[in-house]
């Protein structure tokens, strides 16, 4: 039977109260979200704290509302509640697309937005979403909030640029309107941790030249999830096969995948290459139809 | 909180998991135990009107919260149609992975009164059977959704 170890437990009133808390333990207190990853692992030992700090009475924490050309999620939103948002939908069909694949309908009733992305996991599915979509992370501590954009979120496996004191908020993306995007997974099974992943976002000017790309990589070790060498080759030409072609072997030549028990480095580097070409073409397919999935 | 409708006062520790609660403190061993590590959906059960994987939620986070085992589904008048189907259809062999797939059946229909076989799928892949090949168990869904559409006497 696989039990924690002892800590103490605090359900949080506010955010204030949070960050409250948070400082006066410090590193040895964790917030507690869906618990969906840190339960697990204070069962296997691999996190210890000695206060657990549960953020799910925090409204002011949830909710998808679309303000000033801003998509915000806030960072208690379920997997379930982005899978079912359709204002996340239609500006994101890339939000929809990986939802439909990360876990299984049960898991992501739990699982929050922001335990994902605070988990850092180098396979974490929504990693390579936001950095694709280039979304910006809203951090709070006792000084007040600060902003932080997802590509410089990612420092390592299952660390962050979330400080001990701090909280997610929310993320914020920038609409693109007109913008096509779209996610691709191979995992071994239905609801599992992706053997590789690709996001993409893409925005078409005059001619179908690529304007503005983002492509996010999961489960290939790129630290910061993103395929730059990728995004730079394809800005400034026409979002045709031959240059999916070539991003593809940009993001393949580019990504640090390593063995584990769900694939060789070759076959890893295979997979990057070749989703990152699926996904472009669906990201971009949708973008002819002013984005949507429709 | 609140187990089945009735209002349960316990003092526990922290790391209590509320599979443990539910089973060693309030003897409800209806909920199932099975893999520990948010696999295979046995110990599936709601918290505040959505199944929840109850070997992966602390019993503290669902202080306040109401929970429902496979306990209650049975009504006043009997099995609940989800139960009856499964009978019916032989959608369970050696029970284990029943009272999961039971109470995501019963959220699916209430949600979804007419889902496709895919969408029933979809709804119990986080749920695994080693008996049944999962064909009969899709089979009982159906069945439980028909029988309850013609009790509604839709066509
Ligand atoms: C069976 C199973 C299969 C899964 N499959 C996939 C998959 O295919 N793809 C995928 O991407 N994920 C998968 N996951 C992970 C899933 O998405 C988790 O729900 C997610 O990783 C963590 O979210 P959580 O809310 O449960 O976080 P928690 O476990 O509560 O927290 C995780 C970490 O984030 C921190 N944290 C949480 N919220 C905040 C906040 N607001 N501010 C600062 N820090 C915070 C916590 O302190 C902790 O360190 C799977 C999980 C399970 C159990
Ligand atoms: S015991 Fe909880 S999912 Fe297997
Ligand atoms: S009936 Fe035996 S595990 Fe499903």
């Amino acid at each position: 039977m696989q039990v924690p170890a002892f800590f103490e437990y605090q359900r949080a009133t506010s955010v204030a109260h949070v960050v409250t808390l948070l400082e006066r333990f410090g590193p040895e207190a964790r917030i507690v979200a869906g618990g969906h990853s840190l339960i697990p692992m204070m069962k296997l030992r691999l996190a210890q704290p000695e206060l657990l700090v549960d953020v799910n009475d925090l409204h002011e924490l949830a909710g998808i509302t679309v303000e000033d050309g801003v998509l915000r999620i806030g960072a208690l939103t379920r997997h379930a509640e982005l899978l079912a948002s359709p204002l996340a939908g239609e500006h994101f069909p890339i939000l929809h697309d990986a939802e439909r694949v990360i876990a299984d309908p049960v898991v992501r009733n739990r699982g929050t937005i922001g335990g994902s992305v605070c988990q850092a996991d180098p396979s974490e599915d929504l990693s390579g979403v936001f950095t694709a979509l280039r979304a910006v992370a809203v951090v709070r501590g006792v000084d007040g909030d600060r902003t932080v954009p997802m590509r410089e979120f990612f420092h390592g496996p299952y660390e962050t640029a979330v400080r001990p004191a701090e909280i997610l908020v929310e993320l914020r993306v920038p609409l693109q309107p007109g913008a096509g995007s779209a996610y691709v997974k191979v995992d071994r099974r239905v609801g599992d941790w992706a053997v590789a992943a690709a996001g993409a976002v893409v925005s078409l000017g005059p001619g179908g030249v690529v304007e503005q790309v983002g492509i996010g990589l999961t489960a290939v070790g790129d630290a910061d999830f993103t395929a730059v060498e990728a995004e730079d080759l394809l800005r400034g030409r026409v979002a045709d096969e031959y240059t999916f072609a070539a991003a593809g072997e940009a993001a393949a030549t580019h990504c640090r995948p390593v063995a584990d028990q769900r694939g060789p480095v070759d076959y890893k580097r295979h997979l990057a290459g070749e989703l990152t070409v699926r996904a472009l073409r669906d990201a971009t397919a949708r973008a002819h139809r002013g984005g949507s999935t429709e | 909180m609140t187990v089945n409708g009735v209002e349960q006062v316990r003092d526990i520790e922290p790391r209590l998991l509320l599979v443990h609660l539910l089973r060693d403190e309030l003897r409800l061993t209806g909920t199932h135990w099975g893999c520990d590590t948010s696999n295979c959906g046995a110990c599936t059960v709601w918290m505040d009107g959505l199944p929840v994987k109850s070997c992966t939620v602390l019993a503290v986070m669902a202080d306040g919260r109401s929970v429902r085992t496979v306990e209650d589904l049975e009504g006043p008048f009997g099995l609940d149609q989800v139960q009856q189907s499964f009978m019916d259809c032989h959608g369970l062999q050696c029970g284990f992975c029943t009272p999961g797939m039971l109470m995501t059946a019963r959220k699916l229909l209430d949600d979804n009164p007419d889902p496709t076989d895919t969408e029933i799928r979809e709804a119990i892949s986080g749920q695994i059977c080693r008996c049944t090949g999962y064909r009969n168990i899709v089979a009982a869904i159906r069945h439980a959704a028909d029988a309850e559409a013609a009790g509604r006497g839709d066509t």
